[in-house]
This record gives C-alpha cells, structure tokens and sequence, in this order.
C-alpha cells in the first residue's frame, strides 16, 4: 500500500509539473510579452523598453525563463499583480478562504442530504418515495449552475428579501450561493448511492447478516451503507476540485469575494502573475484530492488495492 | 421481437422519442429564427425598454427595448451551432488521440494517457478561462478553449474499445492482407465504435453549450449586442429587480435545448449500447 501511494503521489508531482509546463505554454504564446502589459509603446522609449525587458530577463530562452519561473514558484515566490502590485501569494490568500468556505459547506451539505436520499430510495426501490427522489433531483441537474443562482437570488433575495443580494455580508450572504453549489450535482451522488446500495443489498453478506437476525435498521446502515459508501467517498474528493471549478462562475454572480471573482477580474485586466497562480492552486488541489482519493479507496477496498499492486500502480 | 426494426424500436423507446421531439423543436426554431422571430434581434425601442411579457412584446422587452423573443430565438441558432462544433472538434481529437494509444500502446499510449491525466488536473472551466486569457474574449476562443479541454472523456473511452478490439479475429485478418496501420484503425476499429461516440457526443452537447453560455456570461465569450443566452443572461442580472422575464426566458431555453440532448443521448444509449447502461 505504502509502495502504491508513493508511486500514486509521484504521478500527482509530475502532473503539477505538466500543468505549470501546460501553463507557462499557453503564457508564451500571448501575443507580445508582460512589458506590453505594463509600458505603453506609445510614450516609453523602445530602448527604455528592451532595457525593462533585459531586467526581467525577458530576453532570454523560452526554457531558461520556465527554469527560472518555477524555482520562484517553488519557493512560494508567484510574482506581483501587474494592476495593483500586491505579492500574487498574499493576494490569493486573502481570498481564498472565502471560496473554501462555499465549496466545504456546499460539499458537505450536498453530502449530507444526497446519502441519506440515495439510501432511502434504494431501499425502497420502485416506490413512489424513490420515483420522487430521482425525478427531483434529475430536474435539479439539468438546470445549469448559474442559472439556477439567478433564479435562486431572484426568489429569495430580491422577491422574498430573506438574503443579501451580492458581497459578503456575513453568514446570511452564504445561503443562497451555497444552495447554488449544492442542488444541481445531488443527482448524481443520490443516483450513484442508489445504485450502490442495491448493489451492496443483493450481497451474499447481507443476506447472512439478516439471515443471523440482525434488525433491519442495523443491516442497512453498518453492513450495507459502509459497503457501499466507499465510491462516493472516493466520489467526495474527486468531487472537490469541480466545485472549486463550479465556484469560479458562481462567485460572478454573487460578487462574492473568494478566488474565483479575483480570476474573473485577473482575466479581464489580463493580469497574468495572479490568473497562472490562482491556476496552479487550483490545480495543486486538484492532483492533491485524486491522489487522496485513489489512496482512500485502496484503503477502504481490498479488492481495489489489489487490483492495483498487480496492475504496477497504473 | 427479432425481427423488430431499428426504426420501431427507436420509436418505442421513450427517452429516445421524447429527445428527438425536444431536438427537433430546437433545430426547427434555430433554422427558421429569421421568419419566427416577430423582429430583428438588435432593433431597439427605447420608449419600451424593460416592458413586461404583453400583446406587443410576448416576452417581454430587455434594456434597450430589444424584442425578448426574437433574441431567445435567434439565441437558439448560436447555442445549436456552438454545440455542434465544439462537440466535433472534441470528439476528433478525443477519437484520434484515443485510436492511437489503444491501437499503438506503449509509448504512445503512455504520453497520451498522461496528457488525458494533465487535462483533467484542472477542473475544464478553468483550464478554458486560462486559454481565453490568452486568447482574449471572443465566441470562437471560448470554442476552441472548451474544445482544447474536454476530449479527454473520448480518447479513454476510445483507447479502451481499441484495445478491446484489436486482438479480435477480423482485425488481425486485416493486419494479414496487409492493410496499413492507419487503414486498420479508421476502416476497421473506427467503425466499430461509431456507436459509443455518437452517444457520448450527444450526451456531451448540453455540457459544451453550457460551459459556452457560462463563458458568455462571465463577459468571456460572445459579445453584446449578440442574442447568445449567455450576453442576454448577463445584462439581465443587472435588471433582475425591474425586468426578472429577462433573467428567465434564456434560461428556460438553454435548460429545454439541454434536456433534449441528455434524453437523446440516454435513448442512443439504450439503443445503440445496452451494455453502456450501468
């Protein structure tokens, strides 16, 4: 096991180093180069130019700037803003606390409410409770995730007057956003519980587990739910990063002052240093939630882990 | 049952029926948006701006006095047409990358695993929004942002039936007579797995026309005064205390446009590929 995740955890490292490569890439090729962004052609002398650009060593090799950029990166070094001047790092963690806040809440809301869903209808699977379930919440997935925070924010915002409309005003502005994040992906999480715990229930232990006179409430929550929790355990931490994805676009709508409405912004000034430092967050969290998860389920699950040593790890 | 046509089989499939009418619907209106829509989508009539859904205007007005309705309508051509390129551009190099590392395997397949890898390190939408940065903000650079990002579902899916493929006897009597390695996968693998990627290209459509509009609306993509959903989404969030009819109308389209195609695309499914159904 420890071998396997060693190994799981050097993947994650090489692809960290793939997206900063990916990353630096696609910030070459911007037409022109960061001076552009910070010196009007038009006033500054071109030779005031190329002198700026020797400085930041904009001259030299594509290759040696990425060396160079990374071992900044590396010692936590992500530049400055080139609108406000602020160091990127500090910039990002003064908000991102807010955007980790909506994505845990959301998550573990949407947890909270999707598992015991999933469970009921499947153990009353062909009801009438477990048809509600599922068509409730298939409707709550098809409806795009912003557009469903306008509705929300119309109803109960502007027309009900229960929530501040936009910013952060306390906890109360959280509601509506965090209700945003969790409704539309329940359908997925109730439909793959559902699916797992009938699953779980046609065991062979299960049966055994009834059959030695275990009271139904007793079979169902620690033989068949422990069972047929660890895909959506797993589920949980692959989820993460897209609700961190998701909160990105939600934020614009809200105003709300987390991460992703500092990318909307960075974006729109073409602020480069704070968009590739905000990336490379995200994507650091995202190979650090796979990883966990891929660890997770080789822990929960035997058969996974064995599955896996006998594979080489891939 | 066995002598059962394709075509009363599709018709007797439910999901299936109820998509196509859905799509059908979608692509009449898009195709025909110059002669439905009661206006031009950008004739402005100030004196009514922001009017409520009435006689004169059936949805209403926006900002500028522009006709609702002839913009959701003409919205619908965009949304259609930006679904079907993006999911074409994904679904070649997904197919492509996924036909090489299945049919080649070791080091092809490795780089290209990890590059699948790679683009799924980061949520999409974000790996779009870096690509638009770069680009700057247009309709076509948000299709080729969310294209560059989204092939990685085809080209696992893809490597899998290739290698599930490529030891079966009518390929290696391929291989036999001589037939090149290109000819061996586009000829003979290809066509084999038609099926699964006409299913994962339509049940991919609502996701492309989504992230697009969401694009649109972050100001990122289309541009006003274009009657994307997206551009009529974001300026009514400004309006939604005196005009919410402008908030809900391009919602409402883009949640039927996207309906239809999951509905199709579960209903291929069931009729292409039973045992896709989990």
């Amino acid at each position: 096991m420890l071998d396997y995740t060693v190994r799981r955890l050097g993947v994650g490292v090489l692809t960290v180093i793939a997206v900063t490569v990916v990353l630096f890439g696609i910030m070459q090729l911007m037409p022109g180069d960061a001076i552009r962004l910070i010196a009007d052609p038009d006033r500054i002398p071109p030779e005031r130019i190329e002198e700026l650009r020797r400085q930041w060593g904009l001259d030299r090799p594509a290759h040696v700037q990425y060396f160079y950029w990374l071992g900044n990166l590396l010692q936590g070094e992500l530049g400055h803003s080139i609108v406000t001047g602020q160091e990127v790092g500090v910039l990002i963690a003064s908000r991102l606390p807010f955007t980790l806040l909506l994505a845990v809440t959301s998550m573990a809301l949407h947890y909270a409410i999707a598992v015991p869903l999933g469970l009921v209808a499947a153990v009353r699977s062909g009801s009438k409770l477990d048809h509600g379930i599922i068509v409730t919440t298939t409707i709550f997935w098809s409806i795009p995730g912003f557009w469903l925070g306008i509705l929300l924010m119309l109803l109960l915002s502007v027309h009900l007057r229960w929530f501040p409309i936009s910013g952060y005003q306390g906890l109360s502005s959280m509601v509506v956003p965090v209700m945003t994040l969790t409704l539309p992906p329940l359908g997925g999480t109730v439909r793959l519980t559902r699916a797992e715990v009938l699953d779980t229930i046609r065991a062979s232990f299960v049966l055994t587990a009834h059959a030695k006179g275990l009271g139904r409430l007793s079979v169902h929550l620690r033989h068949v739910l422990r069972n047929a929790l660890i895909p959506v355990t797993v589920m949980f931490f692959l989820g993460l990063p897209w609700v961190v994805g998701g909160a990105v676009i939600i934020e614009n709508i809200f105003a709300w002052p987390g991460m992703g409405r500092l990318l909307w912004m960075s974006i729109t000034n073409q602020d480069l240093p704070v968009v590739q430092g905000i990336m490379i967050m995200i994507a650091v969290l995202t190979v650090v939630c796979n990883v966990i998860g891929d660890v997770v389920s080789g822990l929960l699950d035997p058969r996974i882990r064995i599955a896996l040593e006998e594979a080489g790890g891939r | 049952m066995k002598d059962a046509s394709p075509l009363r089989l599709a018709l007797r499939n439910g999901q299936f029926v109820a998509g196509a009418v859905i799509f059908l619907s979608v692509l009449l209106v898009a195709a025909f948006a110059d002669q439905l829509a009661p206006r031009a989508y950008d004739a402005m009539d100030l004196p009514h701006r922001l009017s409520p859904p009435g006689p004169g205007y059936p949805l209403g007005t926006d900002e500028f006095g522009r006709c609702l309705t002839s913009r959701v309508i003409h919205g619908a051509r965009i949304a259609l047409r930006v679904g079907l390129i993006v999911v074409t551009v994904e679904s070649v190099i997904g197919v492509t990358l996924g036909l090489v590392a299945g049919y080649y395997g070791g080091w092809a397949d490795r780089v290209i695993s990890f590059a699948t890898d790679v683009t799924w390190s980061l949520p999409p939408i974000v790996l779009a929004l870096a690509i638009v940065t770069v680009l700057g903000p247009s309709l076509n650079n948000v299709m080729i942002a969310i294209a560059a990002v989204s092939w990685g579902g085809y080209a696992r899916l893809i490597r899998a039936k290739t290698q599930g493929l490529k030891n079966t006897p009518f390929v290696e009597a391929a291989q036999a007579v001589g037939e090149s390695n290109f000819s061996v996968m586009f000829r003979y693998i290809l066509p084999n797995t038609l099926g699964v990627i006409m299913v994962l290209g339509t049940l991919s459509l609502p996701g492309a026309i989504l992230s697009t509009t969401a694009l649109s609306f972050l100001g990122l993509g289309s541009q006003p005064p274009s009657p994307d959903w997206g551009v009529i989404l974001n300026r009514g969030l400004r309006h939604l205390h005196e005009a919410p009819w402008v908030s809900i109308f391009p919602g409402l389209g883009l949640v039927w446009t996207a309906l239809g195609f999951n509905l199709l695309g579960e209903g291929l499914r069931d009729l292409l590929d039973p045992q896709l159904k989990a």
